[in-house]
């Protein structure tokens, strides 16, 4: 079979998985069956071949039957590639002469007829067999690993994460959009069920950051440039100009205070609009770092050229700089952590709530702002008229559970809603009511929270809202909104005017998701949001080694969950970090000079630029620290000439022959 | 040759179900189907996965052998335009799928016979659909003659 | 030693003839015993040979009808070494292009469709006539074009359409010195490396082809390579040992020395490498670039269609 001398001896294990595989499948006839193929000198069946006796089974049969050969039939390769390997290497035979048969993912939990799943786990079987004869000893290659790490996004995931890594010795770089850390958490006045105040619990770590020698925080700063492999990837950082020098600013105000306009003037994105900013400002008070900055989408001077700087007069220290231009940093770092967030549910696009038509159908975060002490109104919940609401309605599931929007649950809401119902009555006494569909409530002392509020005379009301309107039948409804909505509970349409709507909106992935996506290189789920390698076994890692994710970015949780992933990101981080190195598959490409003819129809192919011509030698070669092993070359040498380690052509055509011919 | 032409009788039409070689890349689409496996979904035993690291390692080859062996048909996978795991391998595998769509044309093989599809790493429900489309196709066409013109010269 | 022509153009012949002179030298060593077109041996006179008595047979031309292929077997009893000779015995050569059409196709073109052709009661040729003298039979014309070692064993290949004169000197004076012969199967009289090892044309570094051109709808620069010229160019994926002759003569090669080893499909890998070269990213662009491509599996097998993987078109 191979081209070498060497009498090929192959152990075939066909795994049950408990019923798994068993069930769906006659795994003792495929055994049998495999037992007749050439080269096949044992063939078992065994319940479970990724158990420890299920890997001592493989290393004791090649110690018995000298075997250099193993297929293991059991489950995908992306899952127990790795395990089994290891079994092969420990009994001492290269970890590269085991190959696997995927008869689960690809097989018994999709194939129902039972006959043809037999057959078709025969024909992959066969093929195996024919392929590993051709499966050659391999190394794999070790890379030093970067212990710096780039954590993209500075909410309380990327925080959190950060604080660990760095208090762990790690340099730390930590870039951040917005003009500020904080994230969402910062937006919020108190944070369920505990009701502490999310500034009180935010703000300490905001500064840890700041002040960490480790930890070098760029805000207002986008990643624009990703090179590299784990261990080694090269970032590109542009750092966007905010006019004024963050070295030299104390955070005073007195820019702010001093600018031409003496009243704000454009909205105010951290108040979600509800108050209006300068063009010079700094987002909020616990701002990190505490620089101001200058919006040069409204300052006169970016606009007309023509202002006469007041900001920039008052500034004793100098800190403004209207020249500044957008910074390029390049780092290199071992590995990545994305805790790049989410974005709120944009709820003019369920236009049948009335947000943006009815001055008073507010969003959950806006009011969020509202009952923050100092927030635009001082932590009065106020209509538009400013006026305290006697009646409140709170919405659930803005853009979330819905066929119309989106299908998932975002997790927070319910439990973000009983909080602002809880803080909407403490602060006005008005009747309010909640709209949901179920109540979701899981996590610790969440249901208690919810409980709490069953006796707070709160008015709860099961079934989902149909429609926000204006549309009044009694003079007393006077300027009051009126929700319509389906009582399930009692089974009938009420109808109910409020003074003011409130729309807990869902989590969503960010705009920006497919942009970082592509840079770093990962996939995202169907929603959007970035995808794990393994929903339950590796939430945290992705199908890119060396980038992790945490937080909402991979899906809508709340500020614990968060926490909890930025910490096991961390970690899976520091792993990588302590060991030192990783071991890169083998799977690069090389070139054969006896057969390169010098055509270099390679040449220009390479994603990577890793091939290159040797004009002496009228040949090309491959750099196999660049080549990442994608096989395009390979493919493309008119000659044969370019060799794939674990793909060579050899290995697929007997593989593809192996399908088809018995 | 000679001998090949007997153990090649065309299985009789009742028994006959298509086999449809996969090769999909390791980084979309085989997880793909890992995902389809996990989810659960069901579809017909009809096909036969190889797993290469790109969409740019399809060698035009591996179809042609496939044919040759006796493949019914074959599926491609790979990422979406602008999402290969490598930049650009898909594109190049796009150029070949195209060119190797020109000759089957020339060599009256019927273009449904070679397939594919860009199916990212979470579209298992897609992976299930095209394999279910895909095997309906190839059942009505019927089974490739291409083996059996292949192995029997014809005098 | 005899030379033997199945389908084929004679220009095999004609390169042996090439030898001028040499061809003394040649028959210094050797009696030539049978070749139709020099020498009046009937078939029968080598059908009565004895079994390996013939040294060495050359023998070009694909099989393409009950002649051939009666030839190829009785030559393959008589010789010691049967040598496929040139493209067609090789690999099926220009006559394998006929595997694009039918034995119908070909019969009702020639016999009823051709504008020369005047057959008004649509006469074709059988295999068996009776005459009043007899029965008159003419070989049975096959489906299908093979080449040699479908038919019968081969010892070994020398390529080319026609190959190399010099070559089959080369390899005669082998044979005849006794010299180590390679192992059988070789194809012999080639390089190790493609075309483009010896061709002196300029390759680029950056190679991306718009789309591409028949030779005479561009104005060949006479240095760069043709693929960068956006021309096809089928060296790169074939073996040297002609001297690169077309690419000289300022013509793209075609293929005619098949593969490099360890390359199975000859026409399968330079499509790869030929789509490849394309930079259009976008579907379309990619569609309408590939469509400038005329004839593709005419051009990528023009030699090699009986070699190839799927060998003929598919009825
Ligand atoms: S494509 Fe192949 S033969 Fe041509 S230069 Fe590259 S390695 Fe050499
Ligand atoms: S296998 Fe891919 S990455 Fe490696 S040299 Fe070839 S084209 Fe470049
Ligand atoms: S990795 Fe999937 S197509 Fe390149």
């Amino acid at each position: 079979m191979s081209n070498n001398k060497e009498e090929i001896r192959i152990g075939v294990y066909i795994c049950h998985c408990g019923h798994n595989i068993a069930g769906a499948v006659d795994v003792v006839g495929v055994a049998e069956y495999a037992a007749k193929l050439p080269n096949v000198v044992i063939s078992k069946d065994y319940k479970y071949m990724c158990s420890d006796p299920g890997q001592e089974l493989i290393a004791a049969d090649i110690k018995e039957y000298n075997l250099n050969r193993i297929v293991v039939t059991s489950c995908s390769p992306l899952l127990h590639e790795k395990t089994f390997r290891e079994a092969t290497t420990k009994a001492g035979l290269n970890q590269y002469f085991m190959q696997m048969v995927n008869i689960r993912e690809n097989v018994s939990w999709v194939n129902e007829n039972f006959d043809d799943a037999t057959e078709k786990s025969k024909d992959l079987v066969r093929a195996a067999v024919q392929r590993v004869a051709f499966q050659r000893a391999l190394e794999k290659q070790k890379v030093p690993v970067n212990p710096n790490v780039l954590i993209v996004g500075g909410g309380i995931a990327g925080i959190s994460a950060a604080l660990t890594m760095a208090n762990a010795g790690k340099k730390v770089y930590l870039v951040e959009k917005e003009s500020t850390i904080g994230g969402h958490m910062a937006i919020f006045d108190k944070t369920f069920p505990t009701l502490d105040c999310a500034a009180c619990i935010l703000t300490p770590k905001m500064s840890s950051v700041k002040n960490h020698p480790n930890i070098t925080l760029w805000t207002y700063s986008e990643v624009s440039n990703v090179e590299g492999f784990v261990g080694n990837y090269k970032v590109q950082v542009t750092r966007k100009p905010r006019y004024v020098i963050e070295d030299l600013c104390v955070g005073c105000m007195l820019c702010v205070e001093k600018c031409i306009f003496k009243e704000g003037k454009f909205p105010d994105e951290f108040n979600q609009g509800l108050s209006k900013r300068k063009p010079v400002y700094v987002p909020f008070p616990q701002a990190t770092p505490l620089v101001a900055v200058i919006d040069d989408k409204t300052c006169i001077h970016f606009k007309t050229g023509k202002c006469t700087q007041t900001c920039k007069t008052a500034c004793d220290r100098n800190a403004i700089d209207f020249d500044q231009k957008p910074e390029i940093k390049e780092i290199e770092v071992g590995t990545v952590l994305l805790t790049t967030g989410f974005q709120a549910f944009d709820a003019k696009k369920v236009p049948y709530y009335g947000y943006g038509k009815y001055p008073n159908v507010f969003t959950s975060l806006e009011v969020e702002r509202m009952v923050n002490a100092s927030g635009p109104t001082e932590g009065h919940v106020l209509t538009r008229e400013g006026k305290a609401p006697k009646s409140v309605g709170i919405i659930h599931c803005v853009g979330s559970r819905d066929e119309k929007t989106h299908k998932w649950c975002s997790r927070v809401c319910c439990m973000y809603s009983l909080k602002l119902a809880h803080l909407i009555k403490e602060h006005t006494g008005a009747d309010v009511y909640n709209f949901y569909i179920d109540m979701r409530t899981p996590g610790k002392g969440y249901e208690e929270f919810y409980d709490k509020l069953l006796h707070e005379d709160v008015h709860f009301i099961r079934g989902r809202v149909s429609e926000v309107t204006d549309w009044i039948t009694s003079p007393e409804e006077e300027g009051k909104l009126i929700i319509r909505a389906e009582d399930t509970m009692i089974g009938m349409v009420r109808r109910i005017p409020v003074d003011m709507v409130v729309l807990a909106v869902g989590m969503e992935p960010r705009d920006d998701a497919q942009e970082i996506r592509k840079m770093f290189n990962i996939s995202c789920s169907t929603e959007g949001f970035f995808l794990e390698r393994h929903p339950k076994l590796a939430p945290v890692n992705t199908f890119t080694d060396g980038v992790f994710i945490a937080g909402a970015c991979q899906g809508p949780r709340d500020i614990p969950d968060s926490v909890a992933q930025a910490g096991a990101a961390a970690a899976e981080a520091l792993v990588l970090i302590d060991s030192g190195h990783v071991e890169l598959e083998p799977n690069t490409a090389y070139i054969v000079d006896e057969i390169c003819s010098g055509c270099k129809s390679c040449l220009n192919i390479c994603p990577y630029k890793a091939i290159t011509f040797d004009l002496e030698k009228n040949k090309s070669s491959i750099n196999v620290a660049l080549c990442k092993g994608c096989g395009t070359c390979v493919a493309a040498c008119p000659s044969s000439a370019i060799k794939q380690n674990l793909f060579e052509d050899v290995e697929i055509f007997s593989e593809i022959k192996g399908i088809f011919v018995e | 040759m000679q001998e090949e032409v007997k153990n090649n009788n065309i299985q009789t039409a009742k028994a006959w179900k298509p086999k449809i070689l996969a090769i999909f890349c390791n980084w979309c689409t085989y997880t793909a189907s890992d995902l389809a496996g996990v989810s659960r979904l069901k579809y017909p035993a009809t096909t036969r996965v190889v797993r290469i690291m790109c969409s740019g390692r399809l060698d035009p080859q591996f179809i042609l052998t496939a044919f040759s062996e006796g493949a019914d048909a074959i599926l491609i996978g790979g990422c979406h335009p602008g999402d290969c795991h490598y930049a650009t391998g898909n594109y190049k595998c796009l150029r070949r799928f195209h060119l190797i769509q020109k000759y089957m044309k020339q060599m009256n093989i019927e273009p449904e016979r070679l397939r594919l599809e860009w199916i990212s790493a979470s579209e298992g429900k897609r992976l299930a659909e095209v394999i279910g489309e895909m095997t309906e196709t190839i059942t009505k066409l019927g089974q490739s003659k291409i083996k059996q013109q292949v192995a029997n010269i014809e005098k | 030693m005899a030379v033997y022509w199945g389908a084929a153009c004679g220009g095999c012949c004609v390169s042996v003839l090439d030898v001028h002179e040499t061809l003394l030298t040649v028959i210094q060593h050797a009696d030539l015993v049978f070749w139709p077109i020099a020498l009046d041996t009937k078939y029968a006179d080598v059908e009565a040979m004895e079994d390996k008595s013939i040294d060495l047979t050359l023998f070009n031309g694909a099989v393409r009808n009950s002649e051939n292929e009666h030839m190829a077997h009785v030559l393959r009893a008589k010789s010691k070494i049967l040598v496929a000779y040139g493209s067609c015995a090789h690999m099926g050569g220009i006559p394998g292009l006929a595997n694009f059409s039918t034995k119908e196709e070909l019969l009702s073109r020639v016999y009823d469709e051709s504008p020369s052709t005047v057959n008004p009661d649509k006469v074709r040729p059988q295999h068996e006539y009776k005459v009043p003298e007899g029965t008159l039979e003419i070989p049975n014309f096959y489906e299908d074009v093979c080449m040699l070692d479908q038919i019968v064993d081969v010892d070994y290949y020398l390529p080319g359409c026609p190959p190399q004169t010099e070559r089959l000197v080369e390899v005669f004076l082998a044979i005849v010195s006794g010299a180590q012969l390679p192992p059988k199967g070789s194809v012999i009289g080639v390089s190790e490396r493609a075309q483009c090892e010896e061709c002196t044309r300029i390759k680029s570094d950056n190679r991306s082809v718009d789309r591409f051109y028949r030779p005479w709808e561009i104005e060949d620069d006479g240095v760069s390579c043709f693929i960068d010229q956006g021309v096809i160019c089928m060296g790169s994926a074939t073996v040297g040992g002609c001297g690169v002759r077309c690419v000289k003569g300022n013509a793209p090669c075609r293929g005619c020395y098949g593969p490099v080893p360890g390359v199975t499909d000859m026409g399968a890998k330079i499509m790869s490498t030929i789509a490849t070269a394309l930079n259009a990213e976008d579907e379309n662009d990619i569609i309408k670039a590939i469509d400038s491509i005329e004839d593709a599996a005419g051009t990528f097998y023009r030699f090699s269609l009986p070699a190839s993987k799927i060998r003929r078109k598919i009825q």
